[in-house]
């Protein structure tokens, strides 16, 4: 047996931009290429010549790391770094443009929770369509049948259709059916940034089992540095599609969150940044303008200006604004219709603005995530941006009441006075 | 331990063996298209019987009663039933397994599986259909004490052909239908003119002129519709053996090239799709 489970070598993926929209597919294309190509026979190579050439874009190039078998290994990057391509070619959903990847056993990969669940299957069948579509056979689900139920915890709505399941039980549903494959490599995507805070715990510690007691070799996305330094043994650090970066966990965590270090603008452009979850193209944030100091200080005032366009008329809208720690966990969420519950029907389509305020940021001197988002009325996620900025929260003159600390922490003001006897006494016992 | 080596520009030497390993999904995704279908519906499978049920009624009506199309030795309602059952479900077939992969895009972009797995599983579905078809044509049969002929034990042999022309027809659509959505357009054209241009309402030896019975043969369900009919109805519909040859043809031609096409462009659906 070799030495690695996993061995990449000068690993690269071309996609071609704007395929889509591009003159030269569709279908009219490829018909007028092939009535004009009796003409191309007699004039070879002038045609060819005047062909624009595509726009060409390497999502991932020279791309080379080894995994040994049993090793946990993390992979870092910000968003656009090649993260996905690269779980997306390992797990064979694209094939490379150029090099070479071997892998050694089973792979199954998690690139999405619940992949295949169709919503008016119960939740019993649903199980075994996904068991199946994930590599198991009809006989290995059916011996862990139970054990997944009891992980999953939905045991009493077994035989509800999944689309009448809350958010929270489908994707435990969906991670149970994956946390009992029994791969020899296993590919994990940002799958544990939904769910609860409880069931993320429950669905780490399913993860270090696979890789500490039956040796598997597991691979992980994620941007919850927390769980990145918890679980891998060593990390790997994209950017713009090459390797910046192989060692231990921790090193690496360090040097990406010094590199990727606050933000100093006090205009922050949002249209272009990807977005990797929630939106259904109705409402777009563009932007966010600081009005108060800035950078910004502990304990002072906090105004900001989010500007973002709508594409059609919508009821109710909400637009939120939180702050994470490096680790991704949400310390502070604070939504336009949490003081007096307006929430504004949008009817004309277009560029509009809400300023926010905060009279006393409680943010604790640090670096925190900004996280923005808007909803509408049905809780539907209109659009939504995790880590849109990292924002450096400075001291300043004065202490605020209430003071919220990076580790999740929060110093209410208020006080203990205490009463303490000065006489030994005898008490029953 | 199973070693798995991917290179750029190489299928791969696997792609035989993952077919095999995934065999189970064929019937999954058969299964839940089933279970599926019809969640919502008052009258549920019923629909299976009603869809071809009132086509053939229309198709009497029109062609029998209006047409006077001939129908000699047999029932017309039964000469039309032996040829709506291998027509619906060739155009069922075509369409769903057309429709597949595009269906399917979650899974195609999520996760890795022998794709060739989606439309064959489709016409599985279809065949679903086709069986709950046979049953009420049996019925039909009994209700016109018509006594199927011999040939019927040949009956099998067709409806192989009906699936493997199905499936090499449908491995063109579906690559094609990922690269240009226009085919969503063109396959419901194909099986609304197929209906009338294909001989399912009328008896082919009876109605095209015999001069012209090769070139109208080359529609390849010709061969098989007319095949059906021999097999159930007997003497009265004479097989057509150029017509046979033509079908038989066609079908080895669509299924090389449609699974060639198919293994050739599968490495980029998930990146087209």
């Amino acid at each position: 047996m070799t030495a690695s489970a996993i061995s990449v070598e000068n690993l690269g993926k071309r996609y071609v931009i704007g395929h889509q929209k591009s003159k030269d597919d569709g279908l009219r294309h490829a018909l007028e290429q092939l009535a004009r190509a009796p003409a191309r026979w007699f004039q070879r190579g002038s045609v060819r010549a005047t062909r624009p050439a595509k726009r060409e874009f390497w999502a991932l190039r020279d791309v080379s790391f080894d995994v040994k078998p049993g090793e946990v290994l993390g992979i870092v990057g910000r968003n656009g770094a090649g993260k996905s391509t690269l779980l997306k070619l390992l797990s064979r959903i694209t094939a490379p443009t150029e090099g070479r990847i071997q892998l050694e056993g089973r792979v199954a990969s998690l690139l999405e929770v619940g992949t295949g669940f169709h919503p008016e299957l119960t939740g019993r069948e649903n199980i075994f369509l996904n068991g199946a579509i994930l590599g198991m056979t009809r006989v290995e689900i059916k011996r862990k049948f139970d054990e997944i139920v009891a992980f999953s915890e939905v045991e009493k709505f077994l035989d509800t259709p999944v689309k009448r399941y809350s958010s929270g039980m489908y994707v435990r549903l969906a991670f149970a059916v994956a946390a009992h494959l029994e791969p020899e490599i296993l590919i994990v995507d940002e799958v544990l940034a939904v769910g609860d805070a409880q069931f993320q715990k429950k669905c780490l510690g399913k993860m270090r089992d696979v890789s500490a007691r039956s040796g598997r070799t597991v691979l992980f996305v994620s941007h919850n540095m927390g769980a990145l330094a918890n679980l891998c043994d060593s990390a790997c650090w994209l950017e713009k599609g090459r390797v910046r970066q192989v060692g231990p966990t921790r090193s690496i965590i360090n040097d990406y969150l010094t590199q990727n270090g606050p933000s100093r603008d006090r205009v922050l452009p949002l249209a272009s940044l990807p977005r990797t979850s929630g939106g259904d193209g109705r409402l777009k944030l563009t932007g966010i303008e600081w009005l108060s100091d800035f950078p910004l200080r502990h304990g002072e005032p906090m105004r900001a200006r989010i500007d973002f366009e709508t594409y059609s008329a919508i009821e109710d809208v909400t637009i939120g604004l939180g702050f994470a720690n490096i680790e991704g966990t949400r310390l502070l969420t604070y939504d336009s219709d949490f003081v007096d519950g307006t929430r504004p029907t949008l009817r004309q389509p277009g560029r509009h603005s809400v300023v926010v305020t905060i009279d006393s940021l409680p943010l604790a001197p640090g670096v925190f995530n900004l996280d923005l988002g808007g909803k509408s009325s049905d809780n539907h996620s209109l659009d939504y941006l995790p880590g849109a900025a990292q924002l450096e929260v400075i001291p300043g003159p004065s202490t605020p009441g209430s003071i919220v600390r990076p580790d999740g922490g929060v110093r209410l003001s208020g006080g203990w006075s205490w009463d303490i006897a000065e006489e030994p006494a005898v008490l029953p016992a | 331990m199973n070693r798995l080596v991917i290179e750029a520009d190489r299928t791969e030497r696997q792609y035989w063996r993952d077919l095999w390993r995934y065999r189970e999904l064929f019937y999954f995704l058969a299964w839940r298209d089933l279970l599926v279908r019809y969640k919502q519906t008052v009258i549920g499978v019923a629909w299976s019987v009603i869809r071809p049920l009132l086509t053939m009624l229309v198709l009497t009506i029109v062609f029998g009663k209006f047409g006077h199309m001939p129908s000699p030795g047999v029932p017309y309602p039964l000469l039309v039933f032996c040829g709506m059952l291998p027509w619906q479900f060739f155009s069922t077939a075509l369409s769903e397994s057309g429709n597949s992969l595009v269906a399917n895009t979650n899974l195609i972009s999520k996760v890795y599986f022998p794709r060739l797995v989606v439309p064959a599983s489709s016409i599985i579905t279809s065949f679903v259909d086709f069986s709950i078809s046979a049953v009420f044509l049996a019925l039909l049969m009994i209700w016109y004490h018509f006594t199927p002929a011999a040939t019927v034990f040949l009956l099998p042999f067709f409806i192989a052909l009906a699936f493997a022309l199905s499936f090499g027809a449908g491995l063109w659509i579906a690559s094609l239908m990922v690269h240009y959505r226009d085919f969503r357009f063109i396959v419901p054209f194909i099986v609304q003119f197929g209906l009338y241009i294909s001989s399912v309402g009328f008896q082919t030896s009876s109605v095209v002129p015999a001069k012209y019975r090769l070139l109208y043969s080359i529609n390849p369900i010709v061969g098989i519709i007319d095949g059906f009919r021999w097999c159930i109805l007997g003497a009265s519909q004479p097989l057509y053996l150029p017509a046979l040859g033509l079908s038989l043809a066609a079908t080895i031609l669509l299924i090389i090239t449609g699974l060639r096409f198919f293994r050739g462009t599968e490495r980029t659906f998930a990146d087209i799709i």
